[in-house]
């Protein structure tokens, strides 16, 4: 097949497809074991300095915040990350030098809210690379061609654009057609953290509302860290299988963490905490406003329980509850 | 606007209008953050309440009761037909269901060439931008694209953009095709502060369509870098009904988040 084009980005968490069988033949076990342990074990156990991380969710919707929190809490460095529409999560790593390259679909904005003063300092300074671009549907296509143990998925997008130009992908002659045709390279996170709404110990998992892409992820991933709002009992996933979004067997750990995903939103059960992002977006304007916030609500606390009552306990959490179900107005404080 | 507009409407509103005119009902459109959003949620109350708004992130035909900050929000699926994945719905863009992209952009080139991602070096750029997000997609599969530039000036309307993030005719008239895109697809109109634009035939460049009430064609060519086609014959764009005005202002943005106050 003649290559017509290649990528000048840097390709990051590509394996041999065989490679990754072995990787999962001996690493990813398919016996039915308790996988419940606590945020900081998972953190301390599957995540290295250095490794190709990536976060379940969509920008501020449904995100480990508590695994984001203890990565930055346990200092982790040289981390580099799926910029898969990564978005507050990104920027806390970013921000606090956790994370220093990137691979970028969309990055460095909050959407509506305004762009990212910390990251997009980090990126102008040179102390974080973008070292790839991508679009969205091309990330989630990574993961796709990961999760069928593909080397590549064929696509019709990123052709004839920089975008294209500056990605991991080739293009080449597709030998049916005789057009060109975009490959992008298979993606497998070293590790991926995900929060869901429900999961039994072993880590059968049930999401609510829109998958984005964590169906392929959650199966692409070389060690997959689970939160959730709840743990629940096998006989109920066993009761209504056809939930099962995620099975436990992609599953390297749980974590039950209720209103985890703080302060970015959880479908049908909080919204985002508009009161809170404002406060990191006008902090997050210098190192030292990185500092203070995380200080405040990552080193100054021992956990995501402690954080939560930083941001406003039970009371915060009924407001963000009655405003996910349009029983309040919206607020919009990072408004100039 | 111009100033000398009558204090009705606000150029934001007025661009909200003019692109859910675009919009027709019973067809699908992919629309992103922010302007697009609008738009589509005033067709939807409009004159196109059986608009299939889709949402990159997996919502699918949903009644928006109110605007999304955020194109993955639980509401993107509120009272919706389905609630998916990133997946399902650039597959089924890529398959060619949609009719109209909707999409934002920093810079654009006569093209309709959009940059996203940076101002200045790529390495070590001068402004980093997020990036193209759904956008290269989008534009890549949707069968006509439509763009929304709130500030036309000599910076935004440049002769080559800094960074090409998403695809309009890339370098003229069968260049889409060339590099392997679906055919017959491409930018379909750019809506500004100023006027409509659409793109020539046989040029693939941009041309105008219709002047915005009380603007003229010096200030269309004032606030481009590159030479808009002007026809003999162009329109003068609708405004915003007073019920387009209420239902922007009561139902869809009464925070006046993206439409301002």
């Amino acid at each position: 097949m003649e290559v017509l084009h290649e990528g000048l980005g840097e390709l990051v968490g590509w394996h041999d497809p065989d490679e990754n069988r072995e990787f999962v033949l001996h690493n990813k076990s398919r016996a039915l074991k308790d996988k419940t342990m606590t945020a900081s074990e998972a953190v301390a156990s599957f995540v290295k300095n250095g490794d190709f991380i990536a976060s379940g969710g969509f920008g501020h919707i449904r995100v480990s915040m508590n695994i984001i929190y203890e990565i930055i809490r346990q200092h982790k460095r040289n981390l580099t990350m799926a910029g898969k529409t990564a978005v507050h999560d990104l920027d806390l790593l970013v921000g606090n030098g956790c994370v220093n390259k990137v691979e970028v679909a969309y990055s460095f904005g909050h959407e509506v809210r305004g762009l990212s003063p910390a990251g997009r300092r980090m990126v102008e300074s040179g102390k974080c690379k973008v070292i790839g671009e991508i679009s969205n549907a091309g990330y989630q296509w990574r993961f796709l061609a990961g999760m069928m143990g593909l080397p590549f998925i064929p696509s019709r997008n990123l052709l004839g654009t920089d975008t294209g130009k500056y990605s991991s992908c080739k293009v080449v002659t597709d030998p049916f057609s005789g057009k060109p045709i975009n490959l992008i390279p298979a993606a497998y996170p070293d590790v991926a953290f995900i929060h869901v709404h429900r999961c039994d110990i072993y880590g059968n998992c049930q999401i609510d509302g829109i998958m984005v892409e964590d169906f392929e992820l959650a199966r692409c991933a070389r060690k997959l860290i689970i939160t959730t709002e709840e743990i629940i009992d096998n006989e109920i996933i066993r009761r209504e299988p056809w939930r099962t979004n995620i099975p436990f067997y992609v599953v390297d750990a749980v974590i039950e963490q209720p209103y985890g995903s703080h302060p970015c939103e959880m479908h049908g059960k909080y919204f985002f905490d508009e009161e809170h992002i404002a406060e990191w977006l006008s902090l997050s304007k210098t190192d030292e406003g990185v500092r203070q916030y995380s200080d405040k609500y990552i080193f100054g606390v021992k956990d995501f329980d402690e954080y939560l009552e930083a941001c406003g306990g039970l009371k915060k959490i009924a407001f963000l509850q009655k405003r996910e179900a349009m029983r309040v107005p919206l607020v919009t404080p990072w408004r100039k | 606007m111009a100033n000398n507009q009558t204090a009705r409407y606000n150029m934001r509103e007025f661009l909200a209008s003019t692109g859910a005119n675009l919009l027709e009902d019973g067809k699908s459109v992919f629309v992103g953050t922010g302007l697009p959003m609008i738009a589509g949620m005033l067709a939807q109350k409009t004159h196109a309440p059986n608009l299939l708004i889709i949402f990159e992130a997996g919502g699918v035909g949903p009644i928006l009761p109110e605007l999304p900050i955020s194109v993955g929000q639980a509401l993107t699926c509120y009272r919706g037909i389905a609630a998916t994945s990133m997946h399902d719905v650039m597959s089924s863009c890529q398959a060619g269901f949609i009719d109209y992209g909707f999409l934002g952009g920093a810079q654009v080139d006569k093209y309709g060439n959009i940059n996203t991602t940076c101002i200045g070096d790529h390495a070590l750029p001068k402004a980093r931008l997020p990036g193209s997000g759904g956008a290269n997609d989008i534009a890549s599969f949707a069968h006509k694209t439509i763009i929304i530039i709130g500030g036309q000036s000599k910076r935004t309307f440049v002769n080559k953009v800094d960074f090409l993030t998403t695809p309009g005719y890339l370098s003229g008239p069968g260049a889409r095709e060339k590099a392997g895109l679906p055919s017959k697809t491409g930018p379909y109109r750019v809506i500004t502060q100023l006027a409509v634009y659409g793109f020539d035939e046989k040029t693939s460049g941009m041309k105008l369509i219709s002047l915005h009430p009380g603007i003229t064609i010096e200030e269309v060519r004032d606030n481009s870098s590159f030479d808009i086609l002007i026809p003999d014959k162009y329109a003068v764009s609708l405004e915003p009904t007073d019920r387009d005005l209420e239902i922007l202002r009561k139902d869809i943005d009464p925070t006046g988040m993206l439409i301002g106050k």
